[in-house]
């Protein structure tokens, strides 16, 4: 009895002390010197920024979406040089932390697509392109473009980012052989959409608050 | 005699084409810059080269200048009086002008830095959370758009840009300049100076 309740209260003390350490692993100090830097690059409110090159709005993000990609960079399953030196030194607690925080953020979108391109674009998103095998959107991604779960978030996305994104799928993502990922359901509707077609469909989204 | 006459009216046109305001105060405009910024706007200490450099960064920075935001010592003593009775055409003109000449790197870094710089530009610094260079200035240091080039710049402008806005100066710049460059250590703004000196 008193033997049992003494490794009960111990297993109790291990439980707590662990998740204590989980939430202490990261100091508001350290958290908001990360999200800064992530800023950096990301624009102050996590809209995006057009620098030499292209870099993406995580704001309203999906947390899931947003860690796994953490993830792809830093086991290369998705190839980028710079996001893998960012990614590859964060403990669990801080990409934990940080996707919370990016979700949460709500900026307009960063803009700057050719606005004539949008009514071609939305047709794309609702309806998927039947003649190409190509299915909505909207199906996976969401009516409002705001992705569920591992299906990101396109609502607002930088166009620019889009385009290079879709027309280089299988050069950067599912890169690592023998460990397929959810990049694989995105495959073949990249590859099937035109380059027009992409223009279209990456300046309706980017518009969409 | 007739042919030479001709090739000067082309290229009084090609001057007027870009310089729409005309006449001959144009090469004096341009004089009145490179008489500090040094022949083809190279550099000349302690004037940066403005070759090669990109037109809306020129134009933003002329606009600094006349606003006083930009407020370091040299900016002060110098570039106040230059940009003080420049037109916005003019402005828009000469740094045109500049941006489609070629630039030329100075070359008088620290080699033995060079190697350190480069990874500190091309890498970032992520346990510190200093942000790589390359991502906004380009994998050659080019610069694009408001986003200037800095391939090539002196070594002793770099440095003392890098150390001035960690003391404060020019503070209203554009982000994300200020917050990026006072966490700098003098030596990686040294090692960063001496390898975008050799950059071309
Ligand atoms: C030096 C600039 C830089 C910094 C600092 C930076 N990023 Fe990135 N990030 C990028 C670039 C560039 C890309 C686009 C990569 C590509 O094109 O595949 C990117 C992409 C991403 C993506 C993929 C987004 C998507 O829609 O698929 C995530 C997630 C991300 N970054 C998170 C972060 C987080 C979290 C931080 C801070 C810890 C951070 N980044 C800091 C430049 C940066
Ligand atoms: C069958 C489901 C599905 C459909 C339909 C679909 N997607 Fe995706 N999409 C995904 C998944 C899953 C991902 C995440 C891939 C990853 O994690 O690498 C994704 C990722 C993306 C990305 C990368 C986002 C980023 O931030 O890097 C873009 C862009 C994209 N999809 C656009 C589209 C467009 C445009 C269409 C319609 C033509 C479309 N998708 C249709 C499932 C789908
Ligand atoms: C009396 C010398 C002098 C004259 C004349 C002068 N400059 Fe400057 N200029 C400087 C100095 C010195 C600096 C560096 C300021 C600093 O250290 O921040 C500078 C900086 C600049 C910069 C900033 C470059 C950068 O990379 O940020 C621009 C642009 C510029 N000058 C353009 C001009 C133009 C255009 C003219 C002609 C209208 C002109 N300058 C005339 C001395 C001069
Ligand atoms: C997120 C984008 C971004 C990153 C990352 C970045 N810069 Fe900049 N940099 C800028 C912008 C924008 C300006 C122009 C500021 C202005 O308009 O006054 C600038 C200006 C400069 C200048 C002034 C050049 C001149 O001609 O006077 C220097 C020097 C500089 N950056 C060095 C660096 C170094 C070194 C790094 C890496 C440690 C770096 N930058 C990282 C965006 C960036």
């Amino acid at each position: 009895m008193g033997l049992q309740f003494v490794s009960r209260a111990a297993i109790l003390a291990v439980l707590f002390t662990t998740a204590g350490r989980a939430q202490d692993a990261v100091s508001r100090h350290d958290l908001q010197a990360k999200m800064d830097y992530c800023k950096t690059c990301h624009g102050s409110s996590g809209q995006g920024f057009r620098a030499y090159y292209s870099i993406p709005r995580l704001a309203g993000q999906q947390p899931e979406y947003l860690t796994n990609q953490l993830q792809a960079f830093s086991e290369r399953r998705r190839t980028n040089n710079i996001m893998f030196n960012v990614a590859h030194v964060l403990t669990p607690a801080m990409q934990k932390a940080l996707v919370t925080d990016f979700h949460e953020l709500n900026p307009k979108p960063l803009g700057g697509a050719p606005k004539d391109l949008v009514t071609a674009g939305k047709k794309i998103y609702e309806e998927g392109i039947p003649s190409a095998d190509i299915p909505p959107c909207a199906s996976c991604h969401g009516p409002d473009a705001k992705g569920n779960e591992q299906f990101p978030r396109l609502a607002g996305q930088l166009h620019d980012y889009i385009f290079n994104k879709l027309t280089n799928w299988s050069k950067e993502r599912g890169q690592k052989p023998g460990e397929p990922d959810v990049s694989a359901i995105m495959e073949p509707i990249a590859h099937g959409l035109t380059e027009p077609q992409v223009k279209a469909v990456a300046a309706y989204v980017s518009y969409l608050e | 005699m007739k042919l030479t006459r001709s090739r000067r009216a082309i290229l009084v046109i090609g001057f007027a084409a870009v310089f729409p305001w005309a006449g001959h105060a144009e090469s004096l405009a341009i004089r009145n810059c490179t008489w500090c910024h040094g022949v083809s706007a190279h550099g000349y200490s302690p004037a940066p080269g403005l070759a090669g450099q990109r037109r809306e960064y020129i134009q933003n920075q002329l606009k600094n200048f006349s606003e006083h935001t930009r407020d370091n010592p040299f900016s002060r003593l110098y570039m106040w009086g230059a940009t003080a009775n420049l037109s916005p055409a003019t402005a828009h003109g000469l740094a045109f002008y500049f941006s489609t000449l070629s630039p030329q790197a100075a070359n008088d870094g620290n080699r033995e830095l060079e190697a350190e710089g480069r990874s500190i530009y091309q890498l970032g610094m992520p346990d510190s959370n200093t942000a790589a260079c390359v991502v906004c200035h380009g994998p050659n240091a080019e610069g694009v758009g408001e986003i200037p080039r800095l391939g090539g710049l002196a070594y002793t402008y770099l440095k003392r840009r890098l150390e001035q806005w960690g003391e404060g100066y020019h503070a209203a710049a554009r982000p994300p300049m200020p917050r990026i460059a006072s966490k700098l250590s003098a030596n990686q703004i040294e090692a960063l100076a001496s390898y975008l000196s050799f950059v071309k």
